[in-house]
């Protein structure tokens, strides 16, 4: 492995200039007579970062209807939930590199899986290059992440909110006539709306800084810049390209996008919210 | 009872057992489904290095080879890597959970002035991203010189402000009586706090240390960046090694999921003996937040 060595020149001589760095990251130049970006490629993994946060409401969903169906007086659960939680508490890399056998596209999990199926089928199917193709290779990485957190902190956080509604709200509902959709949504759905706005919020700060271990392991990046996400781009810049400055002015625009939006969240979303 | 009456609840509780055993075959077959990316992790594993590459793919491997995960010992120091994982995700959660444990000591039952506005600062801290405090934190282990030492991999990590928020809330919880008792008899500030305090503190002392030994144990990008040398890599770090040494050729996929699995097996172990304090921490940290 090459040694990466460490811009200890450069960081401690580093002097101040100012807000160059941003002009660089947020500005636009004219060129030709048209506006161009002076950084084209973090526009470009912005979009990367928003697109791979698309993920978050079928988590969301998918883990509240984990919840209802678990949220029933069985016994063994506890067994369940643990195997649920799995993968959320392994580690990132070995899930990264499991995904990336499964992904393979000649011998993978999933290709074959394919493949059989359209055989069975009289077919001749053949998966898509999922890592290494431009179309395939962000929603690639989110069905990783749903696989991931589907049985993780949000089931866990439902089910106990959902725990937390009296039965009796049910019964009342019953005596007077609801079916099971009603129920759902004058009484479930509120009665967890608290727990709702926590995970959109915390999932969105989450979803933000998110992809580096993806993006290091499984793509660096690739197809052509396809998976590299804004935290992934801090890393090349501070770590592989010593542009310390430059990492530091992409981290400071994060953190104002955070901001922000988390500011939104909590006022509008605030609203939505019964207590 | 009459008749109708009689029916009719035999047609509930029928309606019930229905309800449940579907419940469960579906949450069998969803279980299965999950663990199935796992299986085939262990099952890669225990096949010979070329017979990984076969389709139609086998899930049971013939014949079943153990070569792989002795092999993952000598191809890269992973034993030094295991050592190095253990050392610091040890010496992190200890720091952590006594840190957080003193803190939240003195800020729920000390009082001195600015307490309170001292604790929301501190909390603050907590909205402020990781990928943000990345950069800087970085520049000054550069400038404190503990780039690739045990330093930069531990004291940062030391101290944690959720640690400190989540144990203060349960000490607040810890009625007075007790230790206006022990007062009386004479014990000091660190005596209750030792005595009393920490022994009744046990399940959210568990949750603590069972979040700071995973966290710490499964971090990645931080010691990608602060470590150099080999010596001081930890085993998320190791496997990502792997995936260099196998550059140029074919990577080999028994090796990289024995390894792989050796990597997690002790966090899950952690997490199947804590699993109570997990959930319940996990329950405390939505609830309240």
């Amino acid at each position: 492995m090459d040694a990466q060595l460490v811009p200890w020149p450069k960081v401690l001589s580093a002097n101040f200039i100012g807000f160059a760095n941003f002009i660089k990251l947020l500005g636009f130049h004219a060129q030709d007579g048209a506006w161009l970006a002076n950084d084209p490629k973090f526009w470009k993994f912005t979009g990367n970062t928003l697109f791979l946060m698309m993920v978050i409401p079928i988590q969301m969903f998918s883990s509240l209807i984990l919840a209802i169906i678990m949220n029933q007086k069985l016994k063994g659960i506890a067994v369940f939930r643990t195997i649920y939680f799995l993968p959320t508490i392994s580690s990132g890399v070995a899930i990264c590199l499991l995904w990336q056998w499964i992904y393979n596209p000649n011998f993978g999990l999933l290709n074959s899986m394919i493949t059989k199926i359209g055989s069975m089928l009289g077919a001749d199917w053949q998966g898509p290059l999922w890592l290494s193709s431009m179309a395939w290779a962000k929603p690639s990485l989110m069905i990783m992440s749903l696989w991931v957190a589907i049985g993780g902190y949000n089931t866990i956080l439902y089910l106990a909110a959902l725990q937390n509604i009296p039965k009796d709200y049910y019964e009342a509902a019953e005596i007077d006539g609801a079916n099971g959709w009603q129920k759902f949504w004058s009484i479930t759905w509120p009665m967890i709306s608290p727990t709702t706005f926590f995970i959109t919020i915390m999932s969105i700060i989450w979803g933000f800084q998110g992809g580096f271990e993806q993006a290091y392991i499984m793509t660096r990046g690739g197809p052509n810049g396809a998976t590299t996400t804004l935290e992934y781009y801090i890393y090349n810049n501070l770590y592989e390209w010593h542009h310390v400055g430059y990492a530091a002015s992409v981290a400071w625009f994060l953190f104002i996008i955070i901001f922000v939006i988390t500011l939104i969240n909590w006022r509008f979303g605030g609203k939505l919210v019964h207590y | 009872m009459s008749k109708e009456l009689l029916a009719s609840k035999e047609m509930k509780a029928k309606r019930e057992l229905t309800i449940k055993f579907i419940t469960y075959a579906f949450l069998v077959a969803f279980g299965v489904t999950m663990m199935l990316p796992f299986f085939w992790m262990l099952s890669t594993s225990l096949k010979e290095t070329q017979a990984v590459y076969v389709f139609p793919p086998k899930w049971i491997p013939d014949p079943v080879v153990w070569a792989s995960y002795l092999k993952v010992w000598s191809v890269v120091p992973f034993a030094r890597f295991y050592l190095n994982s253990m050392l610091v995700a040890l010496a992190v959660t200890l720091g952590q959970v006594f840190t957080s444990a003193f803190a939240a000591y003195a800020f729920s039952r000390l009082t001195f002035p600015g307490r309170d506005k001292l604790f929301f600062s501190y909390l603050a801290t907590m909205m402020i991203p990781g990928s943000v405090t990345l950069v800087p934190v970085y520049i000054l282990m550069v400038h404190f010189r503990w780039i690739d030492s045990y330093k930069a991999l531990i004291i940062p990590a030391m101290f944690s402000a959720y640690g400190t928020f989540m144990l203060r809330q349960f000490f607040m919880g810890i009625p007075r009586d007790l230790e206006d008792a022990a007062r009386i008899d004479g014990c000091s500030l660190f005596g209750i706090f030792w005595k009393i305090i920490l022994p009744l503190s046990k399940p959210i002392l568990a949750t603590l240390t069972t979040f700071t030994f995973m966290a710490s144990w499964n971090n990645f990008m931080w010691p990608l960046l602060v470590t150099e040398s080999v010596e001081k890599k930890t085993l998320p770090i190791g496997l990502a090694y792997f995936q260099e040494v196998y550059q140029y050729t074919q990577p080999d996929w028994a090796l990289l999921m024995a390894g792989s699995l050796l990597v997690t097996i002790p966090v899950i172990i952690v997490f199947v003996f804590n699993q109570r304090f997990f959930v319940e921490g996990i329950k405390m940290s939505g609830i309240k937040g």
